[in-house]
């Protein structure tokens, strides 16, 4: 890189390669857990909810150490997955759970409510035509829900995308491994680095323009409107 | 294909509690709004779960809560035509249609869709979206994917009411095409007498979740067995009514006696006439000494294109009330050779079109 070959550009691709990853987990067990909970109610569901929507609440650094406890040396998936032979805590795996958790709810609650805009008939008339409950979500429910999951999948991006307290407490900062973006420039403020410091505040600016940018896009003219041709 | 339905189902103000059985021929289910018309199409389609029942279509159960039997919508092959359509709106017109082929190889599913669209008088539609197209064609093609099934029973909720003046006597014409091509148990649900008429031999009338009447439409509309059904088929004029021998009885509301043709078996409860039916003899002369003809005294009266609806009072001038005890139809033709009369005119209820109802 010409223009700044002192700066390390590894945290813009740690955060573009974890978001992603968290955001492809976030979208397929949120779209699951939505569409659960569409079929049911009753008190089970609002434990789910309850559950499910926690990460939203409670501040980033409390579901870290939750994360901690849970996949820590001595946690109970810790001890599991060192039985067969991976370490979580402080590896680039630890900022994709971290990042999915958290973003999880944004998922969840714009899928459900995407889902539950779904007008029931046309999911019943799939139905009086032989369709099987997989078929009408997949060929009927999500296409008429796409938008809103579309936009809750950019919403979760966003939010994996500035994780910074779960992911300091999981995953560390460990330069080229585990040091995304907002923890790289935490790091070199408290470092006096600024030269790298607005270089990688510059690659979030640009890379959340685009976001934004895809929001509008799939909102608007990916909406209702594509379905005619005039 | 017999069809035979027995299902309760408690709703939030009624209980559902249908039982019926039919044939091929297409049966009119008709009530006022709320009477659980639609949610009996849905129990029978799969849609909705019954508390109890049994519906049995042809040889195959579709339910039965005594033996755990509850086959889902998708496999039960009952066309269900939505009453506004619940076309799939992502999906073009040949895809809504091919919906349910898709078991089938992609030529034959598109031959199949065109034979289907050019049946329901759609053809051509195939790469639209259900918004780019017209009320009546929509229709048209939500009647296409529910046939596209063979269904073994056809259900058609309300087909007609989204539809203008002008459309609807179109599409009552495709459906009864339809009904004729296709000998499968069909229920046809509606608020329109008329329409309930035309196009089904058999009537079932429904009224908070009961069943109030139901046999061929002819019975159900000169005889109807209750006040209640005699309403819900359109008819505007009843009396209390107190028997005096088997084919006299007083109507109590209007004042007079009257004979009917009807035996009446059980203590009569209240009579009726249907608004088309009162006439009007000729002469004016002849009064009182006939029978069934009373003097009456026009209220007011209300005009539509082509009838006129009299509100008539019997054997007094009306007062300041605007009281009146009948309602008369009559063509406007014949309203303007006897409206230059001089009142009283003379109503002629007579014993055939008179009916009983019965406690």
């Amino acid at each position: 890189m010409a223009l700044a070959p002192s700066i390390d550009w590894s945290p813009v691709r740690i955060s573009l390669e974890t978001s992603v990853t968290a955001t492809a987990i976030t979208l397929v067990t949120g779209l699951a857990a939505a569409a659960w909970r569409q079929r049911r109610s009753g008190p089970a569901t609002a434990l789910v909810d309850g559950i499910c929507l926690l990460p939203l609440v409670l501040p980033p650094t409390v579901v870290g150490f939750f994360l901690l406890l849970l996949f820590g040396r001595n946690g109970p998936l810790g001890k599991l997955l060192l039985r067969l032979g991976a370490t979580i805590v402080f590896s680039w795996p630890a900022t994709v759970i971290a990042a999915a958790v958290v973003a999880f709810p944004l998922m969840y609650l714009t899928a459900r409510a995407a889902l539950e805009q779904v007008d029931p008939r046309f999911l019943e008339a799939a139905r009086t035509l032989g369709a099987n409950e997989w078929r009408v979500f997949r060929e009927v429910a999500l296409p008429l829900a796409w938008p809103g999951v579309l936009a809750g999948t950019i919403l979760s991006f966003a939010r994996a995308l500035g994780e910074f307290g779960a992911t300091l407490m999981l995953a560390g900062d460990i330069p080229g491994r585990t040091a995304t973006i907002p923890i790289a420039i935490y790091f070199a403020v408290e470092t006096d680095d600024m030269r790298s410091a607005i270089a990688w505040c510059g690659a979030d600016v640009v890379i959340s323009l685009i976001l934004l940018g895809g929001l509008y896009y799939w909102t608007h003219a990916q909406g209702p409107a594509r379905w005619a041709r005039r | 294909m017999p069809i035979e339905v027995h299902i309760e189902k408690k709703l939030a103000d009624f209980t559902l509690e249908v039982a019926f059985s039919g044939g091929d021929e297409p049966l009119g289910v008709l009530g006022p709004s709320g009477a659980g018309k639609t949610m009996l199409l849905r129990c029978i389609a799969g849609l909705e779960r019954p508390d109890r029942g049994r519906m049995v279509l042809g040889n195959k159960t579709l339910l039965d809560t005594e033996r755990g039997v509850r086959v889902p919508a998708r496999q039960r092959r009952v066309g269900l035509l939505f009453q506004h359509y619940a076309l799939l709106p992502h999906r073009t017109v040949g895809e809504n249609v091919g919906f349910g082929l898709n078991d089938l190889p992609r030529a034959e599913r598109e031959r199949r869709v065109r034979i289907l669209l050019e049946r329901a008088h759609a053809s051509g539609l195939e790469s639209r979206f259900a918004r780019e197209i017209s009320g009546g064609e929509q229709q048209r093609v939500a009647l296409a994917r529910a046939l596209a099934i063979e269904p073994e029973a056809l259900l058609l909720d309300e087909p007609l009411s989204a539809l203008d003046t002008h459309l609807r006597s179109q599409m009552e014409a495709q459906l009864q095409e339809t009904f004729l091509a296709y000998l499968r148990p069909s229920l046809l649900v509606t608020h329109n007498i008329e329409e309930a008429y035309r196009l089904s031999k058999r009537l079932l009338v429904l009224s908070r979740g009961r069943v109030v009447a139901h046999g061929p439409r002819d019975e159900v509309f000169r005889r109807p067995p209750s006040k209640e059904v005699a309403r819900l088929t359109g008819c505007k004029n009843f009396s209390r009514a107190r028997t005096i021998s088997e084919n006299l009885v007083e109507a109590i509301d209007w004042g007079c006696r009257l004979r009917v043709e009807q035996m009446i078996s059980r203590r009569a409860a209240h009579v009726g006439i249907r608004a088309h039916l009162i006439d009007f003899a000729e002469s004016s002369s002849g009064g009182r000494a006939e029978e069934n003809v009373f003097p009456c005294w026009l209220v007011r009266s209300s005009e539509t294109p082509f009838r006129i609806t009299l509100y008539l009072r019997l054997n007094k001038p009306p007062d300041e009330s605007g009281h009146y005890d009948l309602q008369a139809e009559v063509f406007k033709e014949k309203w303007e050779r006897f409206r230059v009369r001089p009142l009283p005119w003379h109503a002629r209820l007579s014993p055939e079109s008179l009916f009983i109802m019965p406690e």
